[in-house]
């Protein structure tokens, strides 16, 4: 079977690669482009752990194909840093302690950010609702909305 | 597998046909990437929809509307129009799986996956919605209680795929409705989903009302007799008894883990009652 060429913009950058026609996004991201910050929870939607931004949407990259991405923007986690500067959700999980083993945390971040972005002042109701498709079993959830709220907080400047 | 993105309906129907039995569409993919990699289907060739304009656009028709089959529950949410007109059926999109699952999973796809707890099905259903079918015999309309024949079956033809569902024109003092009961407040399927569309005259008496249910027979069922039970009433107390009742006794539902025949069943006809209530609010609000 021939492979798929693909060309997207994975965080800023026009990125090239072949891919099987099976092959998922998340797959492609790992394997071929060393992306590994998203992981691979359950495989099946489920988890969020793989959340990642496609053409502006929040996303499992486990349900996408790679060559659905053919001229289309992908967000991973990789791209939230600025350098060495940490998004600013980045530095309240770290200073809320809102985070454990971590594999879930790459997908909630990128999950909570696409919530700030169109929801800069969201209740905690909207929090809890817009993140339960990012399961956790470390945290119990209460650090990791607490992070959101007190960054939301601070963006705007509170 | 083979992996094709047509930018037309006339490519997407030739590969399909092309492919008979072995093809697969490819919408949101919430359900078909899930079922590829348990491999209980191993298509030849997949055919994504979601370059081609019609499948993913909503567009004002007569009155109401055509929603493109690959439009995505978040973007239904996101259409003010739509949301004004049928808040019953975006609410039923609004309802499944998570914020992620939200930004792929599509009408179209909820609908051909045909699962007997679909939330937006019996909201269709009540909403007297029509599927634009297209095939290598050309276009058909196809209303949408008929779509779905049983658990995982359609009624579409070998190359056949839906490329929009109608919403018709919804007349003044109407209004819809849809609730679905899960154990938890998020992120679960049905295990009763009830919709209901009505029309108030100027008195507040119904004049029409749809009543379908899902998640309690091999498919979304229509029940005729639960709509009757409240036309020509103000939704009175007996009404909406009678509505109960009439939903429940359509119910046909399997013991699983999410409930049993009897809880089903009982649950049927106190969600029908509760949304007719809500549409009925609704619509009282539009007079």
């Amino acid at each position: 079977m021939s492979k798929c060429h693909v060309t997207a913009t994975i965080n800023g950058d026009e990125v090239e690669y072949l891919c099987e026609p099976e092959e998922t996004l998340l797959d492609v991201l790992r394997d071929q482009l060393f992306l590994t910050g998203s992981k691979e929870g359950c495989g099946s939607g489920d988890c969020g752990a793989c959340s990642v931004m496609l053409d502006g949407r929040l996303v499992c990259a486990c349900l996408v194909l790679g060559a659905e991405a053919q001229g289309r923007k992908v967000e991973t986690i990789e791209g939230m840093a600025h350098g060495e500067t940490l998004h600013p959700l980045q530095e309240k999980f770290l200073e809320h302690a809102a985070l454990q083993c971590g594999v879930c945390t790459p997908g909630v971040l990128v999950a909570a950010k696409a919530l700030l972005d169109r929801n800069p002042d969201p209740t905690e109701t909207e929090v809890r609702y817009w993140l339960a498709g990012n399961l956790c079993r470390c945290t119990g959830y209460d650090k990791i909305i607490r992070a959101v709220m007190d960054t939301a907080a601070e963006m705007r400047g509170n | 597998m083979r992996y094709e993105a047509p930018q037309t309906l006339e490519a997407a129907v030739g590969l399909l046909a092309e492919a008979g039995d072995n093809g697969r569409v490819l919408a949101g993919g919430t359900d078909l990437l899930v079922q590829l990699r348990a491999e209980t289907i191993e298509p030849e060739i997949v055919v994504d929809v979601k370059r081609i304009t019609e499948l993913r656009t909503v567009s004002p028709e007569d009155g109401g509307f055509r929603i493109g089959a690959a439009v995505t529950g978040a973007e239904l949410g996101e259409h003010d129009g739509l949301r004004a007109a049928w808040p019953g059926v975006v609410e039923a999109a609004e309802l499944i799986g998570s914020t992620q699952i939200q930004g792929r999973a599509s009408l179209g796809g909820n609908l051909c996956n045909a699962s007997p707890a679909a939330d937006t099905v019996p909201a269709l259903i009540a909403a007297d919605a029509v599927a634009s079918i297209i095939g290598p015999n050309g276009r058909r309309d196809l209303a949408v209680a008929d779509v779905v024949s049983g658990p995982g079956q359609t009624a579409l033809a070998r190359g056949e795929l839906v490329a929009s569902i109608r919403l018709p024109s919804q007349s003044a003092r109407s209004a819809d409705a849809y609730l679905r009961f899960i154990p938890r407040t998020e992120m679960d399927i049905a295990v009763v989903g009830a919709g209901v569309n009505l029309t108030l005259d100027g008195d507040g008496r119904c004049t029409a009302a749809r009543v379908a249910l899902g998640a309690v027979a091999e498919r979304a069922l229509l029940v005729p007799a639960a709509g009757d039970a409240i036309v020509g009433s103000t939704l009175d107390e007996a009404a909406l008894s009678q509505l109960a009742e009439a939903a429940s006794a359509a119910c046909r539902p399997i013991d699983d883990k999410r409930g049993t025949k009897i809880y089903r069943t009982k649950v049927a006809g106190v969600l029908a009652r509760r949304a007719a209530e809500i549409a009925q609010t609704r619509a009282g609000e539009r007079a």
